[in-house]
């Protein structure tokens, strides 16, 4: 297999490339490293790992199906599509691979109090739920407009033990979520475990979330071996801060062969900058403890994003993307929020299966190439979450009244 | 290895030192509410017996402030407010006043501006130090060779979670001054600082000879005398941006923030 021009990443201070690192505050500096020392010496550690295989496997239904959508296929009249169903994982998303990883992390560092921000809620549900197995005091962030637009999530959230603070600063988005989470973890940081929910963050939280979301594309691979006796052709995911785009991306990045395809939020559409396009429209700044492509305006401030999806509603991405992106090893693109919403229709009528709208992006991308990719294709699309917590946005767009 | 060259900052504090006083250091954010406001307000602090002036780059995304200084951020941002605009504001200052000026900001705008071009520009517009919340010494090579380039301080902040090693690497890169950070958490006015300040102060020496000022919380001429009896400068933020915040609109604005700081220096001398 080639490897070929492939330096393993990240460095031992966190650089992907010129991407990543640790630009945060001096208080969280010795918290950072303190995390770092626990991961590197917990990552190989047999308990460790038996007891995240535990939980995996009995807690969240791990493997997850690689599924053929033989009518979605047809509908399309292109390649072979294969879906991934992290949205049968245990709390509805891919989200809980990483939090059952940290969780055990934390609790190995003797950390008594989680806090975690979310923007679609998925990740705060699977932190309450991580918090709530193991008895830890929770409090998740959340924006007040996220807040609006995915009230079950919150719901959930509390019915598990958590505290949801809202936030009112800014965009009150995902963005502001994880500010007001590094201010709290700033004020409490000797007792609290922040767990952060993308392959964002500082050194080593885009390393680790990795790691930990790695699981989907090793058994996607397997999986497909079984079912096609070869390798993809194309894989498909998408890509806010990216931690379910990594997860199956990076198992393959030695395969030569196989494409890549990161699907940004769109939104309105890139030209009229009310999108959440980080890489395809924004340039190189600092946000959030690490350099990576960033939406911002000419001075330097952080724009205001938009997208139907509150889960890819930020204006950054994780640094491995961005390094991926300037490598050339995988492609980053955007369907809007329209394309989305279609796709979103389309995968429920088709297949019974109803989409996070985060993910409906990355079915919206394939449905518009499925002709120019041709039939002889096979395609993996990681379904990285289900739709049940957007059924407000979509009912409200249709038209519908319950 | 420590330049020779002596800053206006370090000449600052040994000036103070040889009169028995301790520097007062005092924090606003540039363009809040704006920059005309701004512009009065410096030599009203200096005026009022600031020592130091920190002026603040606004941003969008202030995670290390509570909410006076975010507020203060987004007064800023509001009225226009952009790092070019302030490098000019302190050119104007300059013009009459020589109270040394550290820009106190976030990552992003620096370096959106231009690494070289912003050590360049903070230099001829009569800066003399930068402070940068979200550049720890593991990530400020690039910056602080561009204001080495141009003889202006990086000051680094040390914190209580600092432990020895974090304490030896800070202080062999930082210049100007050290920040020592009184409290774990954001900015913002507490009633009560913990007691341990003090012995921390005492650690932070053991690793430089560079002044140690303290700052976070501070807001009272009690608390400032009291911190001025073990560091070399108290460092008062959010306590001013708040008078600033409820006097908005208000013709003495100026006047209220200068008696304020007028009272934090007398309890400093008290």
């Amino acid at each position: 297999m080639s490897d070929k021009g492939r330096r393993r990443v990240p460095d031992r201070l966190g650089h992907f490339g010129v991407y990543g690192g640790r630009y945060i505050s001096e208080t969280l500096m010795p918290a950072v490293l303190e995390l770092e020392k626990a991961y590197a010496r917990f990552k190989n550690d047999r308990d460790f790992n038996k007891e995240f295989d535990h939980y995996l496997g009995q807690y969240v239904g791990r493997p997850t199906a690689l599924y053929y959508a033989e009518r979605l296929t047809r509908r399309l009249g292109g390649p072979k599509v294969y879906l991934k169903r992290e949205d049968l994982c245990h709390t509805g998303a891919h989200k809980v691979n990483n939090t059952i990883g940290q969780v055990l992390l934390a609790r190995r560092m003797g950390k008594t109090r989680i806090i975690a921000e979310t923007g679609a809620g998925q990740h705060g549900v699977a932190t309450a739920t991580v918090a709530a197995i193991f008895g830890l005091d929770c409090e998740i962030y959340m924006g007040e407009e996220d807040i609006k637009r995915q009230a079950p999530n919150v719901l959930r959230m509390r019915l598990l033990g958590a505290k949801v603070n809202p936030v009112s600063s800014g965009s009150r988005t995902l963005k502001d979520a994880m500010n007001e989470a590094l201010r709290d973890w700033v004020t409490n940081v000797y007792n609290t475990f922040y767990i952060i929910g993308s392959v964002a963050g500082p050194h080593p939280y885009p390393m680790m979330v990795r790691d930990f979301q790695s699981v989907i594309g090793r058994e996607a691979r397997r999986q497909i071996l079984r079912a096609e006796g070869r390798l993809p052709d194309l894989l498909v995911a998408c890509v806010g801060g990216g931690s379910n785009a990594i997860g199956l991306f990076h198992p393959f990045l030695g395969d030569g062969n196989v494409a890549m395809v990161g699907v940004e939020a769109g939104g309105l559409g890139l030209r009229t900058g009310k999108h959440a396009a980080s890489i395809c429209g924004g340039r190189v700044g600092v946000l959030h403890g690490s350099k990576s492509y960033l939406l911002q305006d000419r001075f330097g401030q952080i724009k205001h994003t938009h997208s139907i999806s509150a889960g890819l509603d930020y204006p950054g991405v994780g640094p491995e993307h961005s390094y991926l992106h300037d490598t050339g090893r995988v492609e980053y693109t955007a369907v809007t929020d329209n394309e989305a919403f279609e796709a979103f229709r389309l995968l429920s009528e088709t297949e019974g299966i109803i989409p996070a709208l985060e993910s409906s992006h990355a079915v919206a991308y394939v449905a518009r190439n499925a002709k120019k990719l041709g039939p002889d294709k096979v395609v993996i699309i990681n379904l990285s979450g289900r739709g049940d917590k957007d059924l407000a946005t979509v009912s409200e767009r249709m038209g519908f009244t319950v | 290895m420590k330049t020779a060259r002596r800053s206006r900052l370090t000449e600052a504090f040994e000036r103070l030192r040889e009169k028995g006083e301790k520097a007062l250091v005092t924090f606003i954010t540039a363009g809040d509410p704006d920059l005309e406001t701004t512009a009065r307000l410096i030599p009203e602090l200096e005026r009022s017996g600031a020592d130091i002036i920190e002026l603040g780059i606004p941003f969008s995304d202030p995670m290390a402030d509570g909410p006076t200084i975010q507020a203060a951020s987004e007064r800023a941002l509001k009225s226009g407010t952009t790092l070019a605009k302030v490098l000019r504001l302190v050119r104007d200052v300059r013009k009459k006043s020589s109270i040394p000026i550290v820009l106190f900001g976030y990552y992003n705008p620096v370096f959106s501006y231009g690494l070289e071009r912003f050590a360049a520009d903070a230099a001829r517009a009569g800066c003399d130090g930068v402070l940068i919340v979200d550049l720890p010494p593991e990530e400020s090579g690039e910056l602080k060779r561009e204001l080495d380039r141009v003889g202006l301080d990086l000051v680094h902040l040390l914190t209580p979670t600092s432990d020895e090693q974090r304490m030896t690497l800070v202080a062999r890169k930082a210049s100007g001054f050290i920040y020592y950070v009184s409290v774990t958490g954001v900015t913002g006015a507490r009633k009560k600082l913990a007691a341990s300040i003090r012995d921390a102060v005492k650690r932070v020496r053991r690793h430089t000879s560079l002044p140690v000022g303290v700052g976070f919380g501070i807001s009272t001429p009690e608390q400032a005398r009291n911190v001025s009896r073990f560091a070399d400068g108290v460092i008062v933020g959010s306590a001013i941006v708040d008078i600033i915040a409820r006097n908005a609109g208000s013709k003495d604005l100026v006047g209220k923030v200068g008696r304020f700081v007028s009272g934090l220096k007398r309890g400093m001398r008290g």
